[in-house]
């Protein structure tokens, strides 16, 4: 009997192998898997391509001048994206200063100090808090923050701070501000969860050594644990800069829609997310819808580049050593 | 004790007290929503706003009944694509991945998911609402389900790998082919996860607002088929907070309340299982 | 579990709607916020008697609309703003005007403690939206309204954020009355505004006003009326000050009811007379002039009719006006222009 290839050697290569893996049904597995895995392929480049494509009209027409002018006027079609890059900005840096200090500490407690039951209640609500949509807290923003800030918080500000350009102005209740305020508590339960991670990475022995050599509590924390797990923290506040660079619903309801730049944070603002959402189902003329598209792609530019950033810095320490990509 | 070391134990005992002080302000945060919420919203969480469409604008007495199942409808539509891509991608990055295309898939999963979901909607505007000519719950589904992709993939790839490497080789070894010993082996295994991050998943898009402003639109009547224009929950939230109807207002927030009661309990119910799963995995 | 409950809800209203849905005509349409409350309520009424009909109107600004029939995502739109030449170019089918209501734009505020009505000549209310009248005790505010106790506070100023036809009437008005609001803003469904916060809709606009102390805004009669704020009284070309009512509202448009072009493209802000309301405006609903779904072309022109007569008697309750006898006849006859 000459020697079958099937029971001696299999062929590795070619068409007659590959139909020998296709009968056995791991292959069309292996394809009918890599098919969907490659619809995600499809989707991002189909978002990326789209962007681009449906913005060709302004960035021809403007080219740099769409991220440098600060004229943003349907009627004589004139577009430019700085007020809505500088309310993005200046939102999520606000947001940031409230929630970093906030979350830092809170994220301190959670894995330092508190005992483990409080350890995980406390962590669970505060990620049940991730999961609250952004309408929500834009309702609760309209009814409640917006008073607060307009009768007691900026009076309070302007009374003892207004000598400074950022505090000055009328106060309206709405804008840049308040919109920061609102994004804070969203970034919030981020910054907390994945610091927590990043400080209970922190080698035990590290605390010891600087309790051994007659650190107080705080200065061991302070100075040797933080440190030790700066690179996670960072990559917490990266992720919570990229949430509140993208955040529609609450920033529309409460930035005042001013497509101007000011330096008081009392103001009106805008930011990209809040024009796309009010403005684009009604641009009429095809440079003003080219013209907010390009204000997208800026936007999808501006949070890859933030959430890359940020899982470089989360991946170099939670996953250490694991060697998962 | 030295002035200087009374000092920084002073020092110490304020800062750790201030950081509980912010742990328990970030807590707090989750129990005034909630509280603002149940105070101003369960009195109209009622029969009413369960079945009622809305009336126009002045008159008082309508409710968000449309709302709730186009919200359902648009969530299904994005569930029927969205589910089954993410977990046959996930499956694939888990078990056959190999080095380059793997990793490509991966990066590109981790994009789309950091996309903001104003610039989804956008996506979804030019590819499903231009072509059809018109907006449609079907575009709202799969602006949606473009969100629930790549969450589902990396979650289930997340659990199937976490499946002890024994199983499946065990597996292999009694002469089942890779692809069997995936369906009844290795998923089962770590069905309790894949799960929950399916649910966390669609929790996540039912609160979704932004990619449905210009896909699905809105509807004052109950919605009359994929393919037209759509109420939705958070979409109705939106238009009824700022809009100066006291009525509106009531609806607004029992419709918050509705929502949010749905995504907090789908959340706890999520964990609950994974945690169950856990320590029977371990026992 | 959530999920099996979605499935067996969805199914279950996916089967009753589709049922149902198969049997109606369903016409989708958008635009303007400022005859909402009586689209709302007219389509509401219409779909009750005509329940084979369901006519889905989205309020998005008068901007929208005109995008939306351009693009042709809608079958019909609403505008405040008469649309240009160019814009009417655009559209594959060339839309037809048909004015369904006359409104009546009012400066709403929010003044806590002042319960008089307050009066604003042409001139104030310019300066208050050029960012020149900074306070509600401004000499210029306070020598029209003398005995009003107005606070020394800043005034908030509120616009519409989107493209509002509603904008359009308000502009139009003042760069009739102010010669440095014509030069420096202009008139348009959106324009840079000197100062002021914006808000998206007569709704939104109305909503914020309402909440925050100290602001102003423009807004359509009824949103004033059915929320319960106040609004001013405005001083018309004769130099009378009237407020907004159905009288001085129809009056406005006595004028232009007798020389009403064809295509029914018309504004009557700063109408002469001293009774006439100065920030008045028709609305206009923008059919196409060709609707190939025969079902949905007899829908429609059933509606206009209806709008027509029917119709008519549900403006007076809702804070409008009905158009003029001889705008209905024209507009009757206009209605066989649909193909």
């Amino acid at each position: 009997m000459a020697p079958s290839s099937t029971i001696s050697a299999r062929p590795t290569s070619g068409a007659r192998a590959f139909l020998q893996r296709l009968a056995s049904g791991d292959e069309i597995a292996r394809l009918v898997t890599a098919a969907f895995a490659g619809c995600i392929l499809l989707a991002t480049v189909g978002v990326i391509w789209e962007l681009w494509v449906n913005s060709t009209l302004a960035r021809h027409k403007f080219g740099l001048s769409l991220l440098t002018s600060s004229d943003w006027d349907a009627v004589a079609g004139q577009f430019g994206a700085l007020p809505f890059i500088y309310g993005t900005v200046v939102t999520s840096l606000v947001a940031l200063l409230i929630a970093v200090p906030v979350g830092l500490g809170a994220a301190i407690f959670l894995a330092e100090l508190a005992p483990a039951k409080i350890s995980s209640t406390f962590t669970f609500f505060i990620e049940l808090l991730a999961a609250v949509p952004s309408v929500i807290y834009g309702v609760l923003a309209i009814f409640t923050l917006v008073p607060l800030m307009r009768d007691y918080v900026e009076p309070a500000l302007k009374k003892t701070l207004g000598f400074l350009p950022i505090f000055s102005g009328t106060i309206l209740g709405v804008g840049y501000l308040t919109a920061g305020v609102i994004l804070a508590l969203m970034v919030l339960p981020f910054i907390i969860s994945i610091s927590r991670e990043a400080l209970l990475e922190v080698p035990t022995e590290q605390r010891e050594a600087a309790l051994a050599l007659g650190c107080t509590r705080w200065e061991s924390t302070w100075q040797v644990v933080v440190p030790y797990a700066r690179l996670g923290i960072f990559g917490s506040i990266f992720l919570g800069l990229a949430r509140a660079l993208g955040e529609t619903m609450c920033v529309t309801m409460v930035i005042g829609n001013d497509p101007s730049i000011h330096t008081s944070l009392f103001a009106p603002g805008y930011t990209i997310a809040a024009i796309l959402a009010n403005e684009f189902s009604e641009a009429t003329g095809d440079l003003y819808l080219h013209s907010l598209v390009a204000l997208g792609l800026i936007l999808f530019l501006l949070t890859i580049v933030i959430n890359a950033m940020a899982r470089l810095l989360i991946i170099a320490t939670t996953r250490r050593g694991s060697g998962h990509p | 004790m030295t002035l200087r070391n009374r000092w920084r134990k002073a020092l110490s005992m304020v800062m750790l007290s201030l950081t509980g002080v912010c742990a328990v302000l970030a807590v707090s945060v989750l129990f005034l929503i909630l509280g603002y919420l149940v105070y101003n919203g369960w009195r109209s969480v009622d029969w009413n706003f369960f079945t009622k469409l809305p009336k126009p604008p002045g008159e008082t007495g309508g409710g968000m009944a449309n709302a709730i199942a186009g919200s359902a409808q648009i969530v299904l539509i994005a569930i029927v694509i969205g589910l089954p891509i993410g977990f046959m991608a996930g499956v694939y990055l888990s078990e056959f991945g190999g080095k380059i295309f793997a990793s490509i898939v991966r990066y590109m999963a981790d994009l789309l998911n950091g996309v903001p979901s104003i610039v989804i909607g956008i996506f979804a505007w030019s590819v499903v609402v231009v072509p059809m000519g018109h907006f449609s719950a079907l575009a709202g589904g799969v602006a949606l389900s473009l969100i629930l992709i790549p969450i589902t993939a990396r979650s289930t790839e997340q659990f199937l790998s976490t499946v002890p490497q024994t199983l499946r080789e065990g597996a292999l070894a009694l002469g089942a082919s890779k692809w069997k010993t995936i369906a009844t082996v290795v998923v089962p295994a770590a069905y309790r996860g894949i799960a929950t991050g399916m649910i966390l998943g669609v929790a996540r898009i039912s609160g979704e607002t932004a990619p449905l402003l210009f896909t699905s639109l809105n509807n004052q009547f109950w919605s009359a088929g994929w393919n037209q224009p759509t109420a939705s929950l958070p979409i109705m939230i939106y238009s009824h907070a700022q809009a100066p109807y006291d009525d509106w207002h009531r609806q607004a927030w029992a419709g918050g309340l509705v929502l949010l009661a749905m995504v907090l309990t789908t959340n706890i119910a999520a964990r609950w299982i994974l945690s169950r799963g856990i320590s029977v995995q371990k026992g | 579990m959530r999920k099996s409950n979605m499935w067996l809800g969805a199914l279950a209203a996916g089967a009753i709607l589709l049922a149902a849905a198969e049997a109606k005509t369903l016409i989708n349409a958008a635009g303007a916020t400022f005859p909402y409350p009586i689209y709302g309520k007219w389509f509401e009424e219409y779909g009750k008697k005509n329940i084979d009909v369901q006519i889905n109107y989205q309020s998005i600004g008068s901007g929208g609309g005109i995008r939306q029939l351009t693009e042709g995502t809608v079958d019909f739109g609403a505008s405040d703003m008469p649309m240009t030449d160019e814009q009417i170019g655009k559209v594959k089918v060339k839309p037809l005007h048909f004015p369904t209501v006359l409104g009546g734009l009012v400066p709403t505020y929010n003044l806590p403690g002042v319960t008089q009505d307050l009066k604003f000549t042409p001139e104030a209310l310019a300066g208050i939206y050029l960012g020149k009248i900074k306070k509600w005790n401004d000499p210029a505010l306070k020598g029209t309204n003398p005995g009003v106790n107005l606070p020394d506070t800043d005034i908030i100023v509120v616009h519409r954020s989107d493209g509002s036809g509603t904008t359009f009437v308000f502009t139009d008005y003042l760069s009739k009355v102010s010669g440095e609001w014509k030069k420096d803003v202009g008139a348009n469904t959106s324009v840079k505004w000197p100062t002021g916060v914006g808000q998206k809709g007569n709704e939104f606009v109305a909503g914020f006003v309402k909440q925050t102390p100290n602001s102003i805004g423009y807004v359509e009669l009824i949103y004033a009326v059915q929320n319960k704020m106040g609004y001013g009284a405005m001083k018309n070309a004769a130099g009378v000050f009237l407020k907004a009512d159905f009288d001085s509202v129809t009056e406005a448009a006595a004028g232009a009811a007798k020389s009403m072009p064809d295509d029914f493209r018309v504004s009557i802000t700063n109408a002469p007379g001293k009774k006439a309301y100065p920030i008045s405006s028709f609305t206009w609903l923008l059919i196409p002039s060709k609707i190939d779904d025969a079902a949905k072309k007899k829908a429609i022109t059933e509606f206009l009719h209806w709008m027509l007569a029917d119709g008519q008697k549900y403006a007076a309750g809702l804070g409008y006006a009905p158009l003029p006898k001889e705008v209905v006849a024209k507009e009757l006859k206009a209605i066989s222009l649909i193909q």
